[in-house]
């Protein structure tokens, strides 16, 4: 039992590692459906970049972590300013290995300055954050975790119902030329919806770094498996993002312990199959029917 | 004897004969004979084996990229597969002749069926999803082929790999790098001349009509799901008739290779050649292919400059960086790929003074 309920535990910590991971890829998806291979390449950089602002700039952890926000909401605007931007209206595959060669780019250039070793951060959470329950331990870094994450779904959530800008995003993600006719500045919301999601991005990057040390495959190999998570939950949901990322860690967890360690980590994409097969909009996505 | 034509200045095509012919002047089919008895008679044994490595390599790619093509580039259906079902090949073409001893002749196209299959299998998900649903599926299936591949030791021996038999045609064995490049390069040609008959087929038209607008392909009575499967099994059979090749051409075979990696990179082919056009795979093919190798040679280089060592400066990874790079750039300013620009080129030759 205390096996199970460890067990238990540790999938909803991951699955909430993975679904603030997967915030900012429905963030780009949710206002410009295009699909963001980069994003684990998001996630390193900016997990490298908080890495090179303590240990070689050696900031103060706050200061740091405010800079390193910064600087991702500057290079995701940049990344669509020059990269995505002349693709609107282009074929999907392009707009695919746009993202992949991107992908590659990030990856190479992280890989050229830190190398593929395993980094770690200096210790900075204090240890009073750890949870005990009984047999149950919740590793400070946990305890973080989730509190950053509910802060941001709240903070999301309130953006996205109340603020000018996110009705502005929620509007071009439902109908593109709506909202133009409507005066809304779509070649802005698309510009600020790549800036907050490399934003959260790198912010997940920071918790995952924390968690896991930092490591360029590691990271890039998260990225991936965002996939899984946000068919689950929806493409365009990021509440669904949370639920489809406990619901896959925890599945994960599971098979790693009950079953066998080597098919965890290829069971995300078994259901994934499933999930498009039977209900591909996954359970909060938004229905479109069209039959062909 | 007919009279040599010449291009001409219009569209003056009085036929759907004439519309569908391969070649638009008797100068091009020339031109495409010389080249290849040239290629045939003359590159093989002029080249060093090193070179003769790098085309072989190229040939490979370029059946695979050609399948690749057909999926993407005619039928409109991205797939991220690929590199698994090259794997697939190349592993059944491994274990059916070490396993149960199929002459080489039959495991060819045996592997191309089996892997045509595959994709088939995986291809299923098409019937009811599309665009980046799709995509999303063929990356799932990316990863379940390279977990099956690791864990069904039984039958693959998992990481430690297969050695294939030297492949024997008749009396004859194939060894060396020569052999190969005979048996490689026409397996291309005949792969090549296949697929450009089959997109001016019915099969070929039905399947740009997927592409273009899938709705009005089916009011106008093609069974969409139907073809879009056709095109998953014909593009995993090149794929899987390619493994196939490079795993007799390499003799021992890992699950290494086939990763998510090789999937993008036979795409990065196809985008890179050109989308929709068939000699633009191999374009892409050559591209990639040598941008790999001087990649590769320039690491060499750099790595044994005392100034990078002092530095100490890892170049290795200069390779991923310029491969994005390579992919980025062409999607931004040329995304129809090397085919437009060779396409360019010639017309820009032949109007001269007056080109534009």
């Amino acid at each position: 039992m205390d096996f199970f309920l460890q067990l238990l535990v540790n999938g909803i910590c991951v699955g909430l590692l993975y679904g603030i991971s997967a915030m900012g890829f429905v963030m780009i998806f949710k206002s410009s459906s295009v699909l963001n291979f980069a994003h684990g390449e998001l996630l390193a950089l900016g997990a490298f970049f908080f890495l090179a602002l303590i240990t070689w700039a050696k900031l103060p952890i706050i200061g740091a972590f405010f800079l390193t926000l910064i600087g991702c909401f500057t290079l995701g605007f940049l990344i669509e300013k020059f990269f995505l931007r002349p693709l609107i209206g282009e074929k999907l595959i392009f707009v695919i290995m746009l993202t992949v060669g991107l992908a590659a780019m990030f990856k190479g250039f992280i890989l050229l300055i830190w190398g593929g070793n395993l980094h770690t951060y200096p210790s900075f959470l204090s240890d009073s954050l750890a949870i005990d329950l009984g047999a149950i331990h919740i590793a400070p870094v946990y305890t973080a975790t989730m509190m950053i994450s509910i802060v941001f779904l709240v903070i999301f959530g309130l953006f996205f119902k109340k603020s000018a800008q996110g009705i502005y995003m929620r509007s071009v993600a439902d109908n593109q030329k709506a909202a133009l006719s409507l005066g809304v500045h779509v070649r802005r919301v698309f510009a600020l919806s790549w800036a907050i999601a490399a934003l959260v991005a790198s912010m997940s990057g920071i918790v995952l770094g924390v968690m896991n040390g930092v490591n360029v495959h590691d990271l890039s190999s998260i990225g991936l498996k965002v996939f899984p998570v946000v068919i689950l939950g929806g493409l365009d949901s990021i509440g669904g993002a949370i639920v489809g990322g406990i619901i896959i860690g925890l599945l994960e967890t599971f098979t790693g312990g009950y079953l066998s360690p080597s098919l965890r980590d290829v069971v995300p994409y078994i259901v994934l199959v499933f999930i498009l097969l039977i209900k591909p909009y996954g359970l909060f996505g938004l229905v479109e029917i069209e039959r062909v | 004897m007919r009279r040599f034509s010449f291009h001409p200045c219009g569209n003056y095509r009085e036929s759907y004969r004439q519309e569908l012919s391969i070649f638009e002047t008797d100068f091009g089919r020339a031109a495409l004979i010389i080249f290849l008895s040239l290629f045939f008679f003359v590159v093989p044994f002029i080249s060093s084996p090193y070179m003769l490595y790098i085309l072989n390599t190229i040939g490979i790619a370029a059946i695979a990229a050609i399948g690749l093509n057909i999926l993407i580039g005619y039928t409109g259906q991205i797939s991220l597969g690929h590199g698994a079902f090259f794997g697939v090949g190349a592993y059944a073409a491994a274990i059916l002749s070490t396993r149960l001893e199929v002459s080489f002749f039959l495991a060819l196209p045996a592997a191309g069926f089996i892997t045509a299959a595959v994709g088939m299998v995986f291809g299923l998900p098409s019937g009811r999803l599309k665009g980046l649903y799709l995509t999303i599926a063929t990356l799932a299936g990316q990863f379940i082929i390279e977990y099956v591949l690791i864990q069904w030791e039984s039958l693959t021996k998992g990481t430690m790999g297969i050695i294939l038999p030297t492949p024997q045609i008749f009396k004859w064995a194939i060894q060396g790098d020569r052999a190969f490049f005979f048996l490689i390069f026409i397996s291309l040609v005949l792969m090549t001349l296949i697929a450009v008959n089959i997109m001016r087929s019915k099969y070929g038209r039905a399947f740009i009509a997927i592409r273009d607008n899938d709705r009005a392909a089916e009011g106008m009575g093609i069974p969409i799901f139907k073809y879009k499967l056709l095109s998953f099994g014909i593009s995993s059979f090149y794929a899987g008739f390619a493994g196939a090749l490079w795993a007799y051409y390499m003799i021992s075979i890992t699950t290494e290779p086939f990763n998510l990696g090789l999937s993008v990179e036979f795409i990065a082919m196809v985008i890179i050649g050109g989308m929709g056009n068939i000699p633009g795979a191999i374009f892409g093919a050559t591209f990639i292919t040598l941008l790999n190798e001087l990649l590769r040679y320039l690491t060499v280089v750099l790595m044994n400059i005392q100034f990078v060592i002092n530095w100490g400066l890892n170049i290795a990874p200069l390779k991923e960086f310029v491969f994005g790079l390579a992919i980025v750039l062409f999607i931004l300013f040329e995304p129809r790929g090397l085919a437009e620009l060779w396409r360019i080129l010639r017309s820009s030759f032949r109007l001269w003074p007056f080109s534009y």
